[in-house]
């Protein structure tokens, strides 16, 4: 699924600065919800979307090591101006959606986005 | 190759910078991407360590010809039981650092996991080293 597609479904802002030109060549196959950054570092495999609650720089950093692609803030959250300058960065888009976690990664699937890509 | 940081204890939206210098390096050698995601995730788990726990310290981390070697030194409080604290779950992070999303206590397994081999040297009062090994 394209980033511009998720951004579409998500009724996302691009916090991170990119045009919808720029999110159609991201191509998303899989994507994890998670709070907890331990929990991504264990369990995720080889997700490219992160949706999270959680919007300090360590999300960033998790996601940088993790070779994630695209990180989306649900229900309305912004992080401070030096975490979307690092990800900006680190070439990671950032997302912001007005719905909460559970939502989101439930409309995304719905729409086809799994979890692992043999779940 | 040896490359040296500073893991400083103080501000912890700096962790990470010594595991992202470090893969950026290993990506620019051309080291396959499923080595270097096993070295950065493995040594971003030791980073945030060194800092939550151990207070910052230091950080070598050498390129050789068969295999990564990545070593975090601490004078913090160290680790008084290992084979606790090596458990899935186990963690004494504080209600802060859970806030951040971090103190699960599956950090030190999760290293395990990652790499080829993993030595401690800890003790009460006296501080905490641990390496990391992933062979090429
Ligand atoms: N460098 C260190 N100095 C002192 N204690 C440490 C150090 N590293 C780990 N520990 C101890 O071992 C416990 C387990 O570490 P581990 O990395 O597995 O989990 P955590 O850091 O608590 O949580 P997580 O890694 O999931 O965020 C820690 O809670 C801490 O008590
Ligand atoms: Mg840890």
């Amino acid at each position: 699924m394209l980033l511009s597609d998720i951004k579409k479904i998500l009724d996302a802002e691009v916090l991170s600065g990119e045009d919808d030109a720029a999110l159609c060549k991201k191509d998303i196959h899989t994507a994890c919800g998670c709070d907890l950054m331990s929990d991504v570092l264990a369990f995720v495999k080889d997700q490219s979307l992160l949706l999270t609650g959680l919007i300090n720089s360590q999300v960033i950093r998790t996601a940088e090591m993790m070779d994630i692609v695209a990180v989306c803030f649900v229900r309305g959250k912004t992080p401070a101006e030096d975490v979307i300058e690092l990800a900006k960065d680190k070439d990671i888009t950032i997302l912001s959606t007005q719905l909460p976690l559970y939502t989101a990664c439930g409309m995304l699937y719905d729409e086809g986005l799994r979890g692992r890509s043999n779940d | 190759m040896i490359k040296k940081y500073d893991i400083s204890g103080e501000d912890f939206s700096l962790a990470g910078e010594a595991s992202s210098n470090f893969k950026s390096v290993l990506k620019r050698l051309g080291i396959s991407t499923e080595i270097v995601r096993r070295v950065s995730i493995a040594m971003y788990e030791a980073e945030i360590n060194t800092i939550i726990h151990g207070g910052g310290g230091e950080c070598e981390a050498e390129i050789k010809s068969n295999a990564i070697s990545v070593t975090f030194r601490d004078n913090g409080p160290g680790i008084a039981n290992l084979e606790l604290a090596m458990q899935e779950g186990y963690s004494t992070a504080s209600e802060k650092i859970r806030e951040l999303g971090f103190g699960a206590g599956m950090g030190l397994p999760n290293i395990k996991k990652y790499t080829d081999d993993m030595l401690i040297d800890t003790a009460p009062g006296k501080g905490t080293t641990l390496t990391l090994i992933i062979n090429l």
